[in-house]
C-alpha cells in the first residue's frame, strides 16, 4: 500500500506533532520503508492466536480501596509552564 | 588516591568495611574519575557533586554496613526527586520530579549514593547514544565508536570506572546491548521483577530496569536491591525468590541450548568465532550442550516495531506542553500542542510516534498491533518448549561489536536490526544476561544468556561460572593509569 504525504499529514494530526517544511516528504518516505519492513506480519495467518499483553500468567487482583496521601497543589503544580490558581493555565481552543 | 578503573563494587565495599577509605574518599574518587575522562566520553547528563559528597559523608557519619556507601549511577529516564531528568529529551529539559522511581528509592534505602544521571537515547529509543538530544556518549574502549544504547551513559560510566555500577532500562535489548559493546555485565530481568514506577515509560510491555556492573557477582548484588514487589506498579509482581549471590564455577547438570536457526542471520565472523568458543567452554565446564529453534523469532523484529511505537506513541502523548516539561507558545491550544512536540521531539521519536499512530489508527489497529501481539504469543510458545528441554539459551548479545557514529543513524531499519537478538527475550518476558566473552579487533563481544521467567539466580549462577573460567579484564587499555 502506498503512503502519501497526505496519510503522514493526517496521522501527524493524530499524533498532534508539528511538521516542519519538507518533513512531511522525509517522513512519508521513512516510514513507508519501516512500515514495508513490519507490515510483513501483516499477511502471517493467525487464526486462532490469541495475543499477548503481558508475558506472564498473571490473574487480575484487586487492591484494598484505602486512601493515601497525594503530591499536593503546588507539588503538581511546580513543573508547569503556566500555573494559574491550582490550575493549568493553556491557550484557548479554536483561536 | 583509589584507582576507581576496574574497582567492582564489591571490592569498593569491602575497602569501606576494612576502613581503608571512607563513603566520601571513595565518592570523591569517582568524582575525580568523572572530572578526568567524562568531558570526552559524555555518559553523564547530570552530576551534583556536592550532593553525592553530602550524602557519603552522611554515611560515615551513622556508620554503615553492606553496600552502604558504594556509589551508583542512575539512567536519565529514571526519576530522582528535585534532581533534573530528561530521558535524554529537550521536552524534559529543566523538569525536576516529585517523586522518586522506586528503584532510586531502593538504592537509598541500601545507601547507595548517586554519583549523577546518564546519558541515553531520546526516551530509551535507539541503540547507539546518537539519539541523545543533548549528544551521544563515546566508548570508553575507543571513542570513535558508539557505546550502544539506549543505555549508553549507563555501560559507559561503569567501564569507564565512573561509577562501579549503574542502573539501565531494556526495552528491547537497551541494557545488554550497550554492556556488550563496553566488555561489561548487563542484566535485563523478567518482566515484572522490578517496579516501573517513577520509570519514564517508552514501551510499557516491555520496560525493565536492571543493573550494568563489571562481574555478574555485582549485576546481582545491584539486582537484589531493586528486585521487589511494588503496589504502584501493576504490572510488578517482584522476584519469586530471594537473590542470591552466585559463587559456582561449574556447569555441571546444566542443559544450556542453542537456537542455531538464529544464528543464521547475519553475526559478524569475530563475534561468531567467540560465540562458538564460549559455547565450547560451557560444555568444558560441565553443562550439557544441544540445538534448538525459535522458528518465530524471525518475525519477532516486525512485531517488536509495531508494538514499542505503538505503545510509545500512547505513552508519549503525554508530553503536550500543558503540565510540565517545553512549552512553546501558540494562539491556540491545538497549535500549542503541535509546536511544542515538533520543536521537543528528535527525529527517531517523531518518527515512532508516527509509525505508533499510524498503527493504532483506525482499520490498522488488528492488522497491526493486534497481529503484532499475537506474534508475541508464538514467541513465547518457542521460548517455553525449548525451556522444556534446556536451562537456558545462549546467544550472541549483538550481531557485531560497537559500530562508528553516523553508521547507522539515518538507517532506521539498520539501526533496528542490530537488536535482533535482544528483541524476543523482551517480547516474551524473559531475564536475559550479557557477560563479556573476549575481544574482537580490540571490542569486546558480548555473551547472551536466556532463562525461564524468574530464572535470574541460575542466569547469575552461569554468568559467574562462565566469568571466572573466560577471565576477562574489563579495564580498557587506553583508560588504564600510566598507558594512555
Amino acid at each position: 500500500m502506498a503512503l502519501t504525504e497526505s496519510d503522514v499529514r493526517h496521522v501527524a494530526r493524530l499524533a498532534r506533532l508539528g511538521l516542519a517544511a519538507g518533513e512531511a516528504e522525509r517522513l512519508r518516505g521513512e516510514l513507508a520503508s519501516i512500515l514495508g519492513h513490519v507490515s510483513a506480519i501483516a499477511a502471517l495467518d493467525l487464526e486462532g492466536v490469541p495475543a499477548t499483553s503481558h508475558p506472564l500468567d498473571l490473574v487480575n487482583v484487586l487492591a484494598a480501596d484505602e486512601v493515601v496521601p497525594a503530591a499536593g497543589v503546588e507539588a503538581a503544580l511546580a513543573n508547569a509552564p503556566d500555573p494559574v490558581a491550582n490550575g493549568f493555565r493553556v491557550p484557548p481552543i479554536g483561536a | 588516591m583509589i584507582d576507581t578503573l576496574g574497582l567492582t563494587a564489591e571490592r569498593a565495599a569491602a575497602l569501606l568495611d576494612a576502613r581503608e577509605v571512607t563513603a566520601e574518599e571513595l565518592a570523591g574518587a569517582y568524582l575525580a574519575q568523572i572530572e578526568r575522562h567524562d568531558g570526552e566520553l559524555h555518559a553523564f547528563l547530570h552530576t551534583h557533586p556536592e550532593q553525592t559528597l553530602e550524602a557519603a559523608r552522611a554515611i560515615d557519619a551513622r556508620g554503615r554496613s553492606g553496600l552502604q556507601g558504594v556509589p551508583v549511577g542512575l539512567k536519565d529516564l529514571l526519576s530522582t526527586r528535585g534532581v533534573p531528568t530528561t530521558a535524554g529529551s529537550r521536552i524534559l529539559e529543566g523538569f525536576l520530579p516529585i517523586i522518586d522511581a522506586d528503584v532510586v528509592e531502593s538504592c537509598r534505602e541500601a545507601g547507595l549514593v548517586s554519583v549523577g544521571k546518564l546519558n541515553m537515547d531520546e526516551f530509551a529509543m535507539g541503540s547507539s547514544t546518537e539519539h541523545s538530544a543533548f549528544g551521544p556518549t563515546r566508548n570508553p574502549w575507543d571513542p570513535r565508536l558508539v557505546p550502544g544504547g539506549s543505555s549508553g551513559g549507563s555501560a559507559a560510566a561503569v567501564a569507564a570506572g565512573m561509577a562501579p555500577f549503574s542502573l539501565g532500562t531494556d526495552t528491547g535489548g537497551s541494557i545488554r546491548q550497550p554492556a556488550a559493546f563496553c566488555g561489561i555485565v548487563g542484566l535485563k530481568p523478567t518482566y515484572g521483577a522490578v517496579s516501573r514506577y517513577g520509570v519514564v515509560a517508552f514501551a510499557s510491555s516491555l520496560d525493565q530496569v536492571g543493573p550494568f556492573a563489571l562481574t555478574v557477582r555485582d549485576a546481582a548484588l545491584l539486582y537484589s536491591v531493586i528486585a521487589r514487589d511494588d503496589p504502584r506498579d501493576s504490572t510488578n509482581v517482584g522476584p519469586r525468590e530471594p537473590v542470591s549471590l552466585p559463587s559456582g564455577t561449574s556447569l555441571a547438570g546444566l542443559r544450556i541450548g542453542v537456537p542455531t536457526d538464529q544464528l543464521a542471520a547475519g553475526v559478524d565472523p569475530g563475534v561468531r568465532a567467540l560465540f562458538d568458543d564460549t559455547v565450547a567452554l560451557c560444555a568444558a565446564l560441565g553443562a550439557e550442550l544441544g540445538e534448538t529453534t525459535l522458528p518465530h523469532a524471525s518475525d519477532g523484529l516486525a512485531a517488536y516495531y509495531l508494538i514499542a511505537p505503538s505503545e510509545a506513541s500512547a505513552n508519549l502523548a503525554r508530553y503536550d506542553g500543558v503540565r510540565y516539561g517545553l512549552r512553546v507558545d501558540a494562539p491556540d491550544v491545538h497549535a500549542m500542542y503541535e509546536e511544542t512536540r515538533r520543536r521537543g521531539f528528535g527525529a527517531e521519536v517523531k518518527r515512532r510516534i508516527m509509525i505508533g499512530t499510524y498503527a493504532l489508527s483506525a482499520g490498522y489497529f488488528d492488522a497491526y498491533y493486534g497481529q503484532a501481539q499475537r506474534v508475541r504469543t508464538l514467541i513465547c510458545r518457542d521460548f517455553a518448549a525449548a525451556f522444556e528441554r534446556f536451562d537456558a539459551l545462549v546467544l550472541p548479545t549483538a550481531p557485531s561489536t560497537a559500530f562508528a557514529f553516523g553508521d547507522k543513524v539515518d538507517d532506521p531499519l539498520a539501526m533496528y536490526a542490530n537488536d535482533v537478538f535482544t528483541l524476543p527475550v523482551n517480547l516474551a518476558g524473559l531475564p536475559g544476561l550479557s557477560i563479556p566473552c573476549g575481544l574482537s579487533d580490540g571490542m569486546p563481544v558480548g555473551f547472551q544468556l536466556i532463562g525461564p521467567a524468574f530464572s535470574e539466580n541460575r542466569l547469575l549462577e552461569i554468568g559467574h561460572a562462565l566469568e571466572q573460567a573466560i577471565g576477562f579484564d574489563a579495564r580498557p587499555p587506553r583508560l588504564s593509569r600510566g598507558v594512555a
